[in-house]
C-alpha cells in the first residue's frame, strides 16, 4: 500500500448508481492540480468498469482500484490535463 | 414507414412473410406425431425431414446431424453439456470466450458445480477473443470442449472461428460453435463440430432451436432417455414451427447477400454519424469485423434506462446492456469483459427491410435526448 498515492480528493459516491460516479468524477477532477490523484468510492458494479472505460476515453489515468473493507472500491484516478 | 422503428432484430427478428405462410400451412397439416405410421403421421414425418434437409443445406451439414430443440437457449445447454458429456474421458476442461451468450457461460456453470473446470478467455478493447490465450486454453491437457460464438450479440463483433477451430482441431478438441446472431445472415464459417442457432432470430417462430453435431463428434445427452432428435433433444417435435423456422432459413439466406450488405451500410452510417452528433459518445466493437446488423454505442453521463424510455417515447425499440436495464442489476458481462462504458448503452439491430428513413429520423432525434437527459442530470 505504500506505493500508493495519497488522494488529494476522495469522492464518496457509494450508494450512487452510474452514471453519477462518472458525472460527479468529471466535475471534480478540476479541483485537484495536475498529477494529483482523485479518489471514487463506489460500490455500484458499474463503476468498476465505468471509471477505467472514462479515464480512457478522456485520456486521464486509472491508477488502480482498491477493495473497501466495507465493499465497493476506492478506484483512483490521475489527472492528466 | 411504421410508426415504430423496430431495431432489436438481435433479440428476435420479425417473423418472415415466407415462415407465417409456411406455419399457416404446417399448423393444418403437420399436427401429427412424426414418430408414427399412419398417413398423418407419415405427413408430418415428411415435414419435418424435409426441413431438417433445407437447413442443413444452408448451415453446410447434413441432414442427419441436425437436431431441433425448443430454443436457441435449449441447443446451447445440450450442446454444451451433451459433448463434454460424451467427452468425459478425454478430461472435464471447457474453454469459452468471456464474452459469450450468457446460456453458455451458465451451462458452463452447470459444469463447474459438477466438478470440471472452466476457462474463460478474455477479450480485446473490440470484443474479439484473444486468439493466442484461446489457443493456448485448448491445448491444455484434458480439455473436452471449447466454445465460441460467431458474432457477439451485444456489438457485433465476429469472432476468429476459423483461427480458433484451427487451434482446436491441432488439439484433438471439438468447437462448439454459436452462431445465433449470423445464421441466415452470413455463411456459417468452417471447422465447427457442434454447432447452434436459433429460428427467431432469422426470421422463423420463436420456440424453435438447432442442435447440429458434427458426424465422429462423441456425444452424449445428459437428460433422461428420449428417442426423438436422434437421442440428442428430449420431446415431441414442433413441426409447424420447424417448418416455418426452415422456410425462414431458406427466404433470408436467398436475401442475404443484397439485404445484409444494404442493413450493413445502415450500420456504417449509424457508427459514423453517431460521434458526430452526439458528444461524448463511444461507438463499441470492431468497425470492420463485425455482424452486418448490429451497431452499439455508449453514451457518457446518460442513464441507459432513462434513454431506452425517451426512445421508446420517439417510436424506436432498441436495447441496451446498462445495468440499470438489466434484471440483474449487473451491467452486461460482455461490456465489462471488453473494459468499455457500460452506462448509456445503446444497442441498435436491425431486422430486414429496416428503410434508410428510419435510420435518418433515428440520428436525428437522437442528439437531442440525449442533451436533454444530460440536462436533468445537472451535466453541462
Amino acid at each position: 500500500m505504500t506505493e500508493v498515492t495519497e488522494p488529494a480528493l476522495t469522492i464518496d459516491a457509494i450508494g450512487k448508481k452510474c452514471p453519477i460516479p462518472i458525472i460527479m468524477l468529471a466535475e471534480q477532477i478540476n479541483y485537484v492540480p495536475l498529477n494529483a490523484v482523485v479518489a471514487v468510492l463506489a460500490d455500484d458494479p458499474a463503476a468498476y468498469t465505468d471509471v477505467p472505460a472514462w479515464c480512457r476515453l478522456k485520456s486521464h489515468r486509472h491508477v488502480g482500484s482498491y477493495e473497501l473493507p466495507e465493499g465497493g472500491w476506492a478506484i483512483h484516478v490521475r489527472r492528466n490535463y | 414507414m411504421s410508426l415504430v422503428a423496430y431495431f432489436d432484430a438481435a433479440s428476435s427478428e420479425p417473423l418472415h412473410p415466407q415462415a407465417r405462410e409456411a406455419l399457416l400451412a404446417a399448423i393444418d397439416v403437420g399436427w401429427a406425431d412424426p414418430a408414427r405410421l399412419y398417413g398423418q403421421a407419415r405427413r408430418a414425418h415428411l415435414l419435418l425431414e424435409q426441413a431438417r434437409t433445407e437447413v442443413a443445406e444452408a448451415l453446410g451439414a447434413r441432414p442427419d446431424e441436425v437436431s431441433f430443440t425448443s430454443s436457441g437457449t435449449q441447443a446451447v445447454h445440450l450442446g454444451v453439456l451433451g459433448t463434454l458429456h460424451g467427452r468425459r474421458r478425454a478430461g472435464r476442461h471447457l474453454v469459452t470466450s468471456a464474452v459469450e451468450h450468457s446460456s453458455v457461460l451458465h451451462a458452463g456453470g452447470v459444469h463447474e458445480r459438477d466438478g470440471g473446470t472452466v476457462e474463460t478467455v478474455g477479450v480485446e478493447l473490440t470484443g474479439r477473443v484473444d486468439l493466442d490465450l484461446f489457443a493456448e486454453a485448448v491445448a491444455r491437457p484434458g480439455t473436452a470442449l471449447a466454445c465460441l460464438q460467431t458474432a457477439n450479440h451485444e456489438v457485433g463483433t465476429l469472432q476468429p472461428v476459423a483461427e480458433a477451430a484451427a487451434a482446436c482441431r491441432a488439439n484433438g478438441v471439438p468447437l462448439l460453435v454459436d452462431a445465433a446472431q449470423t445464421a441466415g445472415r452470413m455463411p456459417v464459417p468452417a471447422g465447427w463440430s457442434v454447432l447452434t442457432a436459433s429460428a427467431h432470430k432469422w426470421g422463423g417462430p420463436a420456440g424453435v432451436g438447432v442442435l447440429v453435431v458434427r458426424k465422429g463428434t462423441r456425444f452424449r445427452s445428459f437428460l433422461p432417455e428420449d428417442e426423438r432428435e436422434r437421442r440428442r433433444v428430449p420431446g415431441f417435435e414442433n413441426v409447424p414451427g420447424i417448418v416455418a423456422a426452415a422456410a425462414a432459413l431458406r427466404a433470408m439466406t436467398a436475401e442475404a447477400a443484397q439485404e445484409q450488405a444494404r442493413l450493413s451500410e445502415l450500420v456504417a452510417k449509424i457508427r459514423e454519424t453517431v460521434p458526430k452528433v452526439v458528444p461524448d459518445v463511444e461507438v463499441i466493437g470492431d468497425p470492420v469485423e463485425r455482424a452486418p446488423h448490429i451497431v452499439t454505442f455508449s453514451c457518457l453521463y446518460v442513464d441507459g434506462e432513462a434513454l431506452l424510455t425517451e426512445l421508446d417515447k420517439a417510436g424506436f425499440a432498441v436495447s441496451s446492456g446498462s445495468s440499470c436495464t438489466a434484471s440483474t442489476l449487473r451491467p452486461s458481462h460482455v461490456l465489462e469483459a471488453m473494459g468499455v462504458l457500460t452506462h448509456g448503452n445503446v444497442r441498435v439491430s436491425l431486422p430486414r427491410g429496416t428503410s434508410a428513413a428510419e435510420v435518418d429520423r433515428f440520428l436525428a432525434v437522437l442528439p437531442d435526448l440525449v442533451r436533454r437527459i444530460r440536462q436533468d442530470a445537472g451535466v453541462a
